[in-house]
């Protein structure tokens, strides 16, 4: 068999399923056999991934690798896979950060390890799934699916709040999700067909759009998340073990990103559009509004959740201009160049969060707090790790030269075209986002030591250090040389363009 | 042998086996009834293959049209005689383990089922009202056979004074619409209604009474008052047997009353049954959420259940009857996976019924915790599990006839309902054990019970099989 017959999306998904479910028939009993063994598993993995970098075409906009079975006959429902620009590099993504879950978990999950990479591997497989499903029914089975693992992983090993902060995320997101159903079954009885490439083409009255555009947006806008509809998020995240966090920012955010380019602006364009202005808004109020709120956070993982959704807000800023740019300029080229800002924007989130959230579980599982007030001079103590969390601080700033910067940056040069004062009221983010995480730095890392558990630490170790090093070097690669990623997207996001654009109005 | 004798061979065979068992156990003199109850499972087996090899190619009408043999009951009729084997295997266990074993329990759960059979093959009102009655003075009978429990005669006093009143409901429906078409063959009804509609408003005044014993044999709101305290007054193993097979036998009856008998009518049940389902979902749904009490809580989701159930037939298509056959085969599956992990913890007498006894269950034992996690992601509706496509089939019938805004009101309660069993599942796997005494159970019932967990997991990741066969069931 050769590389090419290989059914590689498929095994991009199952290979980390089947080798949780080994993981979890180990037993915590051979704690370290299901350690490297699930480490393997994830680095299988993004091999796989890798190998499907190598072997995508660039230059064709469609489906790639597509695999195609029957599964539920009697409806047409199919297992169908594919891959474009737009899904590759968060294939990428999920399957690199897979890894430094597994890594980061290592010493501190003492509680049924073997759970834990189950719960996580499962999950990798889930979300793989979700990013290359090409048949609705099969993409929302994978979406819900997903919360399963999820809500296990911060029910068993989150803090103290976790029953509150796990049924909130499931509830919110449940919620989202069962009226996108509705959105697709309305849409079957439309096109007679889950497929979602069909769903693209089938053409829909403008009032039949307007309401799948809303069960669409609470679908994606909750897991985005997107102001007002962001409240779950910040719970989830404080509670969540590290891996969780970091699984939910660098990922799960992603899903609703991905969901609006694969669903609600192709499939709805006309109703994208009669709805753009308020998207821009919103946007613009997670983005600013926000930021004041991640401003005054004294728990350091929720002020990067409050980050987060500060920075999604680029993203659904980024997808949602392109109308208002057409409408302004009459050109598409400032248009691709949004979109393509916000997919960078959501890969580079997805490192920096990571890395941020990995940053403060260093810390948490050193101190057991998460209180800014609890630090201070930590750089006294752990001078190696402070140097690593300065950069990621500062990518999260956006600051030149680290990822953080190339996505805000073309999507605020993009919406100039479409209007000065959206692109000026997005730009605070530069100071806001310098703001709010360079001060909360400051207060952690620089400063006399005044506690003495501070004085006491430990610098990170090999295995931190390692995962810290990995992320920072992706961080500055594609801070500086975006273009592996900017070269996969590029065709199909101009493809995108070009069909939202045309209205599909019946 | 007499055409007519064939068709209705399985019945037939029940009733003798039947018989036979009451034979059997009045000379037995086993405190454990092993003989009773190994003849009734044999009973139960023979009457299956005698259902499958019969397996009936086209619609066999016998005894001059009161009795039908078509796939629909064909099919359902194996799924009752499965699932009550499963039934009795678990409440042989408890049972045993209560100290109540009586052999007239297998004796009455036959006749029960052979009540069941009836009324899935029952093409006349009158042969639709016999299986049903003989279902359910088998059922009240078995309810109270726990003679000195405090909930159980209670209960059972509810149930038949309330299943009185219903049947008299039915029976006054039934005489209206024999009054009105001057028939009882479900099929004659429906041709005179076609050929003259002159008085729509008094069938449709009868229907209503039908509609009525309909809804309280499902446990529809607002007819739903027993549901609860039979649920929780009654044993487990019988509180597991009434909210399983006897609900097939519902869904049946529904089917042959109203999409065989009263399909001319279909506007008029439509909106009826709406109502039905919109209250029967919030109520249940809202309820259940205020209940400390496993058994209790699942009477509530069922009446929740019901409510969903109620929402294929609305969808009024082939395709969508076949959802709601879906949905309810699932839901027997999914109750009974429920109600035998009930038993699996209860032990020495002592009922495991509170939702704290299920705290710490992954603790205890991990692997009947993720068998209780997949019951209860399937119930609230999460895929990749079975329960979901029950959910998804029949909401996709009820959008293909163009009830958006009624699926996205079941979609919003069945939120609500998530929250109430991601509880339990918080219970299990979030909270710490009160104590951390073993599970004992047989081997056996560890075994069924976990492939009934593992089922709902299977066939939702391939529920192809089960879903054309409820294609076919319907189709001819």
């Amino acid at each position: 068999m050769t590389l090419n017959s290989l059914p590689i999306l498929s095994i991009l998904i199952w290979t980390p399923i089947i080798g949780g479910i080994w993981a979890l028939i180990a037993g915590d009993r051979q704690e370290q056999t299901v350690k490297y063994f699930s480490f393997a598993v994830s680095v299988i993995t993004f091999i796989f991934s890798v190998i499907l970098y190598c072997q995508f075409d660039p230059s064709y906009a469609g489906m790639q690798f597509i695999e195609e079975s029957d599964w539920i006959k009697a409806f047409d429902i199919k297992y169908h896979l594919g891959v474009d620009g737009i899904a590759l590099p968060l294939i990428m993504l999920t399957s690199f950060t897979t890894i430094l879950v597994i890594l980061a978990a290592w010493d501190v999950i003492e509680k049924h390890i073997s759970y834990y990479m189950c719960a996580f591997l499962i999950l990798t497989g889930l979300m793989n799934g979700v990013f290359v499903a090409l048949d609705a029914i099969l993409f929302y089975v994978y979406w819900e699916a997903m919360l399963i693992p999820m809500f296990l992983i911060i029910g068993i090993w989150g803090g103290p709040n976790r029953v509150y902060a796990t049924i909130k995320f499931f509830l919110y997101t449940f919620l989202g999700s069962v009226f996108m159903l509705v959105a697709f079954l309305y849409l079957y009885s439309q096109a007679n067909s889950f497929n979602i490439e069909a769903l693209h083409d089938v053409p829909l009255t403008l009032t039949a759009q307007k309401y799948i555009f809303v069960a669409f947006f609470l679908a994606f806008a909750v897991k985005i998340p997107m102001w007002p509809v962001h409240t779950w998020l910040p719970d989830a995240h404080v509670e969540a073990p590290t891996g969780g966090s970091v699984i939910l920012a660098a990922i799960m955010l992603k899903m609703g990103g991905y969901g609006f380019l694969r669903f609600s602006l192709p499939i709805t364009p006309d109703a994208s559009l009669f709805f753009d202005d308020m998207m821009i808004v919103l946007s613009l109020i997670a983005i600013v509004y926000i930021g004041f709120v991640a401003l005054v956070q004294e728990d350091m993982k929720k002020l990067i959740a409050y980050s987060s959704i500060s920075h999604m807000g680029f993203v659904t800023l980024g997808f949602f201009i392109p109308f208002s740019i057409v409408a302004a300029s009459g050109s598409s080229s400032g248009a691709i160049m949004g979109m393509e800002g916000a997919m960078m924007q959501m890969i580079s989130h997805g490192f920096i969060s990571a890395a941020m959230f990995l940053c403060v579980g260093v810390m948490y599982d050193r101190m057991h707090s998460r209180m800014i007030k609890d630090y201070g001079g930590v750089v006294n103590s752990m001078p190696y790790f402070a140097a690593f969390m300065m950069l990621f601080a500062m990518a999260n700033a956006g600051l030149p030269g680290t990822s953080g910067f190339v996505g805000e940056f073309l999507v605020i040069l993009s919406s100039f075209e479409a209007s000065f004062w959206i692109a000026f009221t997005a730009a605070m983010t530069l100071i806001l986002g310098a703001a709010y995480t360079l001060w909360m730095y400051k207060r952690v890392v620089f400063g006399d030591v005044t506690k003495e558990s501070v004085a006491e630490l430990k610098d990170i170790n090999g295995r931190e250090a390692f995962i810290l090093f990995l992320l920072a070097v992706v961080v500055l690669t594609f801070g500086i040389w975006p273009a592996p990623i900017f070269e996969v997207m590029h065709v199909t996001v101009e493809q995108l363009i070009e069909h939202v654009l045309q209205s599909k109005i019946l | 042998m007499n055409a007519d004798l064939i068709i209705a061979l399985p019945e037939i065979t029940l009733l003798t086996l039947a018989c036979l068992v009451l034979l059997v156990d009045a000379f037995s003199k086993d405190p454990l009834h092993l003989l009773t109850y190994w003849t009734t499972q044999a009973s139960l087996l023979a009457v299956l293959t005698l259902v499958l090899y019969y397996f009936p190619d086209n619609a066999q009408i016998a005894f001059n049209g009161s009795f039908v043999s078509d796939s629909m009951s064909a099919i359902l009729k194996a799924f009752m005689c499965g699932i009550t084997f499963v039934v009795f295997l678990y409440s042989h266990e408890y049972l045993k383990e209560h100290k109540s074993l009586k052999g007239e329990y297998f004796v009455l759960g036959l006749f029960a089922v052979l009540g069941m059979m009836i009324m899935a093959s029952a093409y006349s009102l009158l042969s639709v009202y016999l299986g049903l009655e003989l279902l359910s003075l088998s059922l009240y009978a078995m309810v109270a056979m726990q003679r000195d429990s405090k909930t159980a005669p209670e209960a059972a006093m509810k149930y038949f004074v309330l299943g009185a009143i219903a049947s008299g409901m039915l029976l006054y429906g039934i005489s209206m619409i024999y009054g009105l078409t001057g028939s009882l063959d479900l099929l004659t009804i429906a041709e005179r209604i076609n050929v003259d509609d002159t008085n729509h408003m008094y069938l449709v005044y009868g229907m209503i009474f039908l509609i009525i014993g309909i809804a309280f044999k499902l446990g529809a709101a607002p007819f739903h008052m027993w549901v609860p305290d039979v649920y929780q007054g009654a044993p487990t193993s019988v509180t597991l047997f009434i909210s399983t097979a006897p609900k097939l036998a519902a869904f049946a009856m529904a089917m042959r009353v109203l999409v065989d008998g009263l399909m001319p009518l279909v506007s008029d049940w439509q909106s009826i049954l709406m109502i039905l389902a919109v209250l029967s979902m919030a109520t249940g749904n809202i309820i259940a959420i205020a209940q400390t009490n496993m058994k209790r809580m699942l009477a509530y989701s069922t009446i929740a259940h019901v409510g969903f159930l109620f929402l294929g037939l609305i969808a009024g298509t082939t395709s969508g009857f076949s959802g709601s056959m879906f949905y309810i085969i699932s839901y027997a599956l999914m109750s009974m996976g429920a109600f035998g992990m009930i038993i699996l913890l209860g032990r020495n007498g002592f009922e495991a019924d509170m939702l704290d006894d299920f705290k710490g269950l992954s603790e205890r034992s991990p692997w009947f915790a993720f068998v209780m996690l997949c019951i209860m992601f399937s119930m609230a509706g999460v895929p990749p599990f079975l329960g979901f496509w029950s959910k998804w089939f029949v909401l996709k019938e009820l959008v293909a006839s163009g009830f958006v805004e009624l699926a996205a009101i079941a979609v919003l309660f069945s939120i609500i309902g998530a929250y109430y069993y991601l509880r339990i599942i918080k219970l299990m796997y979030f909270d710490k054990p009160d104590s951390m005494t073993a599970i004992k159970s047989s081997k056996q019932m560890r075994f069924v019970l976990s492939v009934n967990g593992i089922a709902i997991l299977a066939l939702g990741l391939a529920p192809n099989v089960l879903m054309s066969l409820c294609l076919v069931a319907l189709a001819g």
